[in-house]
């Protein structure tokens, strides 16, 4: 084998360096490239965004008309139930940003984000911007699919706006806790994993049955978590009642803060090698 | 004139595992290749090189902007191509090259680059089928068209045919030959000295974060010295060798030493006499197996 072919003269790299610089992208451009590419990524992981969707109306048909009846015979535990529902709605698509941070942290895609003119946070920016529209989209299914249902809403438009807003808060909340997840899992599927021990949290609250039903001992459990005000305030919102809106508000940007500073932290310190 | 890179005094431990060795090299355009085994320090340098890694000691300047206090002048200036693959495996090879276009500011311009870019390298209908369903060696390659979508001013290719079949690494030789021949500066890490020999103008051996040769493969192959008379039968395999420091006395003491053993025992039919000189492969065992020159307390 010979070398002799490649000797040709060429010119030293950095006399033609004006050309070869490359200006990348202010951290709104690349948040922006970045949320059109894992929309993109919803859009061709069709199973995802329908198993997304699919479960939590299946879940809502399931507590309607196989459990409905037996916990609250006159049909109207659906009124009661939709609320928690959209909380568990969002849970299950929130849960994929787990996965998509993940593929990202432990593939060579950080890595080459992380060499490039640009803050490659922003790509878990994307991912969360992402999951956001998806589950708003998904919440959108589900509150149409009861109300072909029987779901009955008393609300205003500003009763909607505001549980709108509320739960537009909690997916962001519950994004921002399955990216730290992802950030923080050695792998795509342990970051899997990690996100199911979330998706319990609405069954221990008022999502489904009132807490004075529940044993004594889970009373604390069920009343101070997070989920339990937040479904309070939308059943209130929606249906009229009492509501806990300022508690709400409190835990979804608590929970935000505390995930998006730990991710903060987190994120340079990723091992790199 | 500012050399391409510069790096003097490089050091990189991890834990009690000393990576870099006060490593010093310059390079100025052309295609640079690192050689050494696994362990030897090579993607470590690579990862330094491009801001991912911070050194413990030394420094390393890419195109006169030092990498730890201009990391973000330095990144406008490197493209990488890592070991394990960038691309995101959701999307076309053709998407992924726009996207990284797009963060790479080229703006509108990225969907013409990047087709433009997959047509010369004969990629475009790879380009529109989905990573997933690629073969390890289509993967590698626009992984390597991603690092190309835009200028750059160094181009590092970490390992860039391990694991490939044969073919799909002639077809990485070939885009590599056509950046070196555009003018790009490459540097290139390989454990094969045939890779090393078919691309790089130089070589660098690295071996346990040291040093260790540094030249043309000429130069590196004349490091090992003599030339080796060995004795071939009629079906042209070794039977006897005798080892030489290349001058005529020495070659003709080798012979009769040959004569002796073989020649003369009756099994002359049909055999013959090569002069032969040393391969990069025997400098290079000879270079890693010898002890590191500079064995100093650090």
């Amino acid at each position: 084998m010979s070398t002799a072919t490649l000797h040709t003269p060429r010119q030293p790299a950095h006399e033609q360096s004006p050309a070869a610089r490359t200006a990348g992208s202010s951290p709104l451009a690349s948040s922006g490239i970045f949320i059109g590419r894992s929309l993109l990524h919803s859009v061709r992981d069709g199973e995802g965004l329908i198993m997304a969707i699919a479960l939590p109306v299946i879940l809502m048909l399931l507590f309607t008309t196989v459990f409905g009846g037996a916990i609250q015979g006159d049909g109207g535990y659906i009124d009661y139930v939709v609320p928690g529902i959209i909380l568990i709605c969002a849970g299950f698509g929130a849960a994929s940003t787990a996965v998509s941070v993940s593929r990202d942290m432990t593939a060579g895609a950080m890595l080459r984000y992380r060499t490039m003119p640009i803050i490659a946070a922003t790509a878990i920016v994307g991912h969360v911007v992402a999951s956001v529209v998806r589950n708003l989209i998904a919440t959108a299914i589900v509150i149409g699919v009861g109300l072909l249902i029987g779901f009955r809403p008393t609300a205003d438009a500003l009763g909607w706006l505001g549980a709108l807003g509320i739960v537009t808060l909690w997916i962001l909340a519950v994004t921002a806790v399955f990216a730290l997840i992802g950030l923080v899992a050695g792998s795509p599927e342990a970051a899997n994993g990690y996100g199911f021990l979330i998706l319990f949290l609405p069954y221990v609250s008022s999502a489904f049955v009132p807490i004075a039903t529940m044993p004594e001992w889970l009373h604390g459990v069920a009343q101070h978590q997070p989920v339990t005000p937040i479904i309070e305030t939308i059943r209130g919102l929606l249906m009229g009642g009492e509501t806990r809106a300022l508690e709400a508000v409190l835990w979804c940007a608590g929970i935000l803060l505390v995930a998006a500073v730990l991710a903060a932290w987190r994120f340079p310190r990723t091992r790199v090698r | 004139m500012t050399p391409t890179i510069e790096v003097a005094g490089l050091g990189k431990t991890y834990g009690s595992e000393r990576v870099l060795h006060r490593l010093d090299l310059s390079v100025d355009g052309g295609v640079l290749a690192l050689l050494g085994p696994n362990g030897a320090g090579k993607t470590t340098l690579v990862s330094i090189l491009t801001t991912l890694v911070r050194p413990d000691s030394g420094t390393a300047r890419v195109l006169g902007h030092d990498v730890v206090r201009e990391a973000a002048a330095v990144r406008r200036l490197v493209r990488v191509t890592g070991q394990s693959s960038s691309l995101d495996e959701l999307l076309t090879g053709r998407e992924n090259l726009v996207l990284l276009g797009r963060l790479l500011g080229l703006g509108r311009r990225a969907r013409g680059r990047a087709d433009e870019l997959l047509e010369r390298l004969d990629l475009t209908t790879a380009g529109g089928r989905s990573v997933r369903s690629y073969s390890g060696g289509m993967r590698r390659r626009i992984d390597l068209a991603a690092s190309l979508i835009a200028p750059a001013g160094v181009l590092f290719l970490d390992e860039p045919t391990t694991g490939l079949d044969p073919s799909s690494r002639a077809r990485v030789w070939e885009d590599v030959r056509a950046l070196a021949t555009a003018g790009t500066t490459v540097l290139l890490t390989t454990q094969t000295l045939d890779e090393a020999e078919a691309l790089a103008d130089r070589i660098t051996v690295l071996h346990h974060g040291r040093i260790v040769a540094d030249g043309t493969a000429d130069e590196l192959t004349a490091l090992v010295g003599g030339q080796t008379v060995v004795l071939l039968d009629a079906s042209g395999s070794v039977i006897g060798r005798s080892e030489t420091d290349g001058t005529p006395a020495s070659v003709a003491r080798a012979l009769t030493a040959l004569d002796r053993e073989h020649l003369a025992s009756g099994d002359g039919e049909g055999t013959r006499i090569e002069l032969r000189s040393p391969t990069l492969d025997d400098a290079f065992t000879a270079i890693t197996t010898s002890r590191p020159r500079e064995e100093v307390a650090a």
